[in-house]
């Protein structure tokens, strides 16, 4: 929702903080995730986490969450789906150039990032968008490499 | 033997190679001898005739250290940059290749690049590229599978590591310099100079910035950038071009994505009785008192539809007599007016 979005942007040190306690929290039931079956749980984990985020982001779902790094605000709204800052083209207004009613997503992340402890993560280069992510999620992700770390497979 | 007397005689070849320098091309050692540079921009022709890149490609030729092949600027198709790069090169011109990640996905891209070093190109400016509804065809696809800073990253990754982003070995890598643009004219100002610092990260060897007429804002975004100590990082061309009349001022300035004019550079347009001529002083006097400023490597002229004019205004600018006073004399000037089909039919 596109007010929700911009609350969010004015509320990214809360949010930031809440989210390292949702890390917390799935990072300590990874060893449950890991027991009934990370496939099994993904369905009601990536509903749970698109309808969150999708009324607090406008989240798409791209399966690959760099939230924390972009001021709270989704870097997937941006036309062009850039994901390491600004394109030249913003309007005078601070909105985008493509849909000009919009403001601009990364003028909302340096807005963001400036009010959270770790906003200097905004300037960390994210690599491309792994295509084959979109609609699974990213919670469940977190939680399996941070909370279940596959070893090496064993052998014999 | 034919094939080395050829060779000492193709323009096309690239010079040989320095300690130091990512490319063997001229561009690259013309700034890391501290020379202040040249670069101005093509306009591609709407034609499958080379002669038409080849005639705007002379005009230019007198003055500038290397051209810019735009990638479907503005979202228009054009001749593509890799064919305007590859006539170019063929005929000994210094390049920057434009690239946009908006009408290709990352395959196509890395083997854009491998074609392109191929054919010459020793320059690549990697863009994120205009939105398709700024262009006459807004119904297209927008890609933008990569953006300008992971496109950095990629041929990047190509030359220094040898390999494509999958981890596929490549057997002769990609010597190229690698450029990236900056509008320091966009919101958020006080953010524009720390994501240059980005691009530079991520890969940028040069910047070229968007048209520069509001020097106060091009002078603060440059004190930034001095700050971060970027400008002792990378070589950083200023935009600058020629308006002209008030009424393409106004029509760019609506139009066009990223371009900030300030309404006194307009008023004074429209106040002028040769508005023409009125731009053309404008921009040279821009490029005098850009030149003053410190950490500015060079200029990067954007004519459009008025490339004669690009000669002119750096030659009344001054740049090039302070630059022959401490220059030997070279082969260079000779060399970029050679062109293929006068020898060849």
């Amino acid at each position: 929702m596109y007010a929700l979005r911009h609350w969010s942007v004015r509320h990214a040190r809360a949010l930031e903080r809440t989210y390292a306690l949702v890390e917390r929290v799935l990072i300590g039931l990874a060893p449950v995730f890991a027991k009934v079956g990370f496939e099994r749980v993904e369905p009601a984990v990536t509903a749970t986490e698109r309808s969150v985020k999708t009324l607090l982001f406008d989240c798409k779902m791209c399966g690959q969450c760099i939230l924390s790094d972009t001021g709270m605000s989704c870097p997937m709204n941006c036309p062009k789906s850039l994901r390491n800052g600004p394109c030249g083209g913003v309007r005078p207004n601070g909105h985008c150039e493509v849909k000009p009613e919009m403001k601009c997503v990364w003028v909302a992340a340096w807005d963001g990032s400036q009010r959270m402890a770790e906003g200097s993560k905004i300037l960390d280069l994210q690599p491309p968008v792994d295509h084959r992510f979109w609609g699974r999620s990213s919670w469940l992700r977190v939680a399996r490499q941070k909370g279940a770390p596959e070893g090496p497979p064993a052998h014999g | 033997m034919a094939d080395a007397v050829d060779l000492l005689h193709d323009p096309g070849a690239p010079l040989p190679p320095l300690p130091g320098h990512s490319s063997r091309g001229r561009l690259e050692r013309v700034l890391r001898d501290g020379k202040f540079a040249v670069t101005a921009e093509l306009n591609p022709p709407d034609s499958a005739d080379p002669e038409e890149v080849y005639d705007r490609a002379l005009v230019l030729s007198e003055v500038c250290d290397a051209i810019n092949a735009t990638d479907a600027s503005g979202a228009n198709t054009h001749m593509s940059s890799v064919g305007i790069s590859s006539l170019l090169t063929r005929a000994g011109y210094a390049v920057v290749m434009q690239f946009s990640c908006r009408d290709r996905n990352r395959i196509a891209i890395q083997g854009d690049v491998l074609g392109a070093a191929a054919m010459g190109v020793a320059n690549i400016l990697c863009l994120t590229g205009d939105g398709v509804q700024a262009g006459d065809q807004p119904e297209a696809k927008p890609v933008f599978d990569l953006d300008s800073m992971s496109l950095l990253q990629t041929i990047r990754t190509m030359r220094d590591e040898r390999r494509f982003l999958s981890g596929r070995k490549i057997t002769k890598p990609p010597l190229v310099f690698l450029g990236a643009a900056a509008n320091p004219f966009a919101p958020p100002y006080e953010y524009r100079a720390v994501h240059m610092g980005k691009k530079i990260a991520a890969g940028a060897q040069f910047i070229q910035t968007q048209y520069c007429f509001d020097l106060p804002i091009f002078e603060r975004f440059m004190a930034r950038a001095r700050e971060l100590g970027l400008h002792e990082r990378c070589f950083i061309l200023a935009g600058v071009g020629p308006l002209a009349s008030a009424r393409a001022a106004k029509w760019m300035r609506a139009h066009v994505p990223g371009i900030h004019i300030p309404d006194a550079v307009i008023a004074r347009l429209e106040g002028a009785a040769n508005q023409k001529a009125e731009g053309k002083r404008l921009c040279i006097e821009l490029i005098q008192q850009i030149r003053e400023i410190k950490g500015v490597a060079g200029v990067h002229v954007m004519a459009y539809r008025q490339e004669e004019l690009v000669s002119e205004i750096i030659q009344q600018s001054g740049i090039m007599q302070s630059r022959r006073a401490r220059e030997r004399p070279t082969a260079a000037g000779q060399i970029s007016r050679y062109r293929p089909s006068e020898t060849n039919r």
